[in-house]
């Protein structure tokens, strides 16, 4: 006996968009999992918190850049989005939209 | 014979999986599952659990092994509310069903030896596990002989809930439940650095939500060890002050710090401090508290005078012992012990470690962040949220500027987002299917 490809299927089916987005940055890819214990897992959130899953990145982008101008007010956002760099928030936001 | 782990899941069953685990592990040549490192992980809580997923998704072939007791996970997280009587035991229980199917092998078993030498680790069932890597997220350890008079039959009565489970978290609310009317609830905060920095001050507020309600003549005396809150000060006590008549005559809640318990008597059912005996109809001491006792196991309790595990912060690695990486409450960081935490340094110790199986440098400069919220109990919660970045002069991780703070006011909306926050952290952490019922309330 030894492993199947049926194994590897159902493993990758299970992680979701985790899995396959392999050709993606991988740093990017670590940066957006730091957001997911509160916008979910792969962002799709399970609550009040927005899901960041699909969107547009120019949207993503502006509303990051709000939230560190203080122009969306925000609860939490505003401390999370001055701890990244713009080219980070365009590789999450390149990330995010990646996932359907 | 090899086993796979296709195979292994349909004996999992019952006993029969005691059975199958035996056969895997009592015999190091056998190979479970994928191909790759061997990497065994104790301790399916936040930080091991978020690890053990995250590595499976960025590096498939990591041969990953879990090795955890408890048949379900108790979130101590949202165990508070328990006291305040808005949710129950089994609201906080979520199942271990997914995650242990994700991973290449689940050992349900307590590690009581590692030869960081030999790299293998063994269990109470006697079976012994080899490792390429050792994953240790093995929470706290209380430690009860640092208050005289809690011993083992102290222990049956007063409980510390900073573990939550049914006989703690479940007995404490019972033990509520029967206290008189105009009785006395003594509880205690220990010194920092300790679990979960708001939950004293949390757990305040939300057995006086149940006494307000319920028992309104009663009081609330909290011993803290601390010479102050240590966390969300001025929302606490504006939180106190709004719902409990903190600073009034009429206060609920009593509030004394430099009180560090001393002493605990059971029968006289009173706590000693340097300055008093106070007495409680019920009583509620969280002892002083270190890194996990498998961590001592290991031999990597080396910081903080031999209480917590040094790590390097780009792989967490143990300063101490090579391959062996120490994730959640048990590591000496300059972050909160948080679920939050365990929950993105596991993350950060899967990504250091799928570059480094790739044959890449970990990355350089990583990110985490944490963010804890508090409830009332009076519909209301708020947060203190930070990020933390590699600094190359201090070596650290460190928050940049302005990239850490505390919510401006408790509020209704902040109560949603809690909810929402717990909801995701466990999804995230256990690998709940999106359609998974969830119970509890803020
Ligand atoms: C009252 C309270 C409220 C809290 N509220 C929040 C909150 O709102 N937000 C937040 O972010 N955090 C909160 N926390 C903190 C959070 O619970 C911890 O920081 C988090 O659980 C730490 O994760 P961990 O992986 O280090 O340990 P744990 O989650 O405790 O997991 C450790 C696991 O290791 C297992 N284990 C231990 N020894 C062995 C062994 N020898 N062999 C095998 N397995 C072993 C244990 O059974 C356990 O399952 C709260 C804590 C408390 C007490
Ligand atoms: C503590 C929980 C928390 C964390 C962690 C967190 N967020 Fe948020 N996020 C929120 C909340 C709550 C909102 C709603 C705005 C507010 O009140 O702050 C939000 C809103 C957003 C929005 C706007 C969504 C929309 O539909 O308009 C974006 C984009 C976003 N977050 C991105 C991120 C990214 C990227 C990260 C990780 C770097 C992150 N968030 C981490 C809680 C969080």
């Amino acid at each position: 006996m030894k492993k199947t490809l049926a194994v590897t299927l159902v493993l990758a089916g299970t992680l979701g968009a985790v899995a396959t987005a392999q050709a993606v940055d991988v740093r990017a890819r670590f940066i957006a999992a730091n957001c997911s214990y509160c916008h979910g897992p792969d962002g799709k959130s399970r609550g009040a918190i927005p899901s960041l899953a699909g969107l547009e990145p120019g949207y993503f982008v502006a509303q990051m850049k709000a939230f560190k101008d203080g122009s969306r007010p925000a609860t939490v956002m505003k401390k999370h989005a001055n701890g990244y760099s713009e080219a980070e928030y365009e590789a999450m936001a390149n990330y995010f939209a990646s996932i359907k | 014979m090899t086993i796979n782990r296709r195979d292994f899941l349909k004996v999992s069953a019952g006993a029969a999986s005691l059975a199958a685990v035996g056969t895997l592990g009592g015999c190091a040549s056998v190979q479970t599952g994928s191909a790759g490192p061997k990497v065994v992980v104790v301790g399916a809580g936040f930080g091991g659990c978020t690890f053990a997923k995250y590595l499976k998704a960025w590096y498939p072939a990591a041969n990953v092994t879990l090795i955890e007791p408890n048949d379900h996970f108790t979130s101590c997280p949202f165990s508070n509310t328990v006291l305040a009587g808005i949710n129950k035991m089994e609201d906080i229980e979520l199942p271990y069903t997914y995650i242990s199917k994700l991973v290449d092998t689940w050992v349900p078993d307590t590690v009581v030896a590692i030869d960081t030498a030999k790299q293998t680790v063994t269990t109470a069932g006697g079976k012994t596990f080899p490792y390429d890597r050792l994953v240790l997220s093995g929470g706290i350890e209380l430690l009860f002989d640092r208050v005289q008079g809690y011993d083992a039959e102290t222990q049956k009565t007063i409980k510390h809930a900073w573990k939550a489970s049914r006989d703690q978290t479940g007995v404490l609310r019972q033990q509520l439940e029967a206290m008189p009317d105009g009785g006395t609830f003594v509880m205690s905060v220990p010194m920092s650095p300790y679990r979960c920095p708001p939950g004293p001050y949390e757990r305040a507020c939300m057995v006086a939500t149940y006494f307000k309600e319920a028992k309104p003549k009663s009081k609330i005396i909290i011993l803290d060890g601390n010479p102050d809150i240590a966390s969300k000060k001025p929302l606490f006590l504006a939180a106190w002050k709004k719902h409990f008549g903190y600073g009034t005559d009429n206060s609920m809640i009593d509030y004394r710090p430099n009180n560090m318990p001393r002493s605990v008597d059971a029968k006289k059912m009173m706590v000693g401090t340097e300055f008093d005996d106070v007495k409680g109809d019920v009583i509620n001491v969280v002892p002083p508290m270190r890194a996990a006792a498998v961590t001592g196991l290991a031999g990597v309790r080396d910081g903080n005078n031999g209480n917590w595990c040094t790590i390097d912060y780009l792989t967490f690695e143990s300063k101490v012992a090579k391959n062996v990486h120490i994730l959640g409450d048990s590591a000496l960081t300059n972050f909160p012990k948080s679920g939050s935490v365990a929950n993105n340094t596991g993350k950060m110790c899967a990504y250091a470690l799928s570059e480094i199986f790739a044959g890449h440098q970990p990355d350089p400069a990583p990110v985490v962040t944490n963010t804890c919220y508090s409830g009332t109990g009076q519909g209301t919660a708020f947060h203190v949220a930070t990020v933390f970045r590699w600094n190359e002069e201090k070596k650290s991780l460190v928050p940049p500027k302005d990239a850490n703070g505390i919510s401006a006011e408790e509020s209704e909306l902040e109560m949603a987002y809690m909810e929402a926050w717990a909801m995701n952290v466990w999804s995230d952490t256990l690998d709940l299917p999106a359609d998974y019922k969830f119970t509890a309330k803020g």
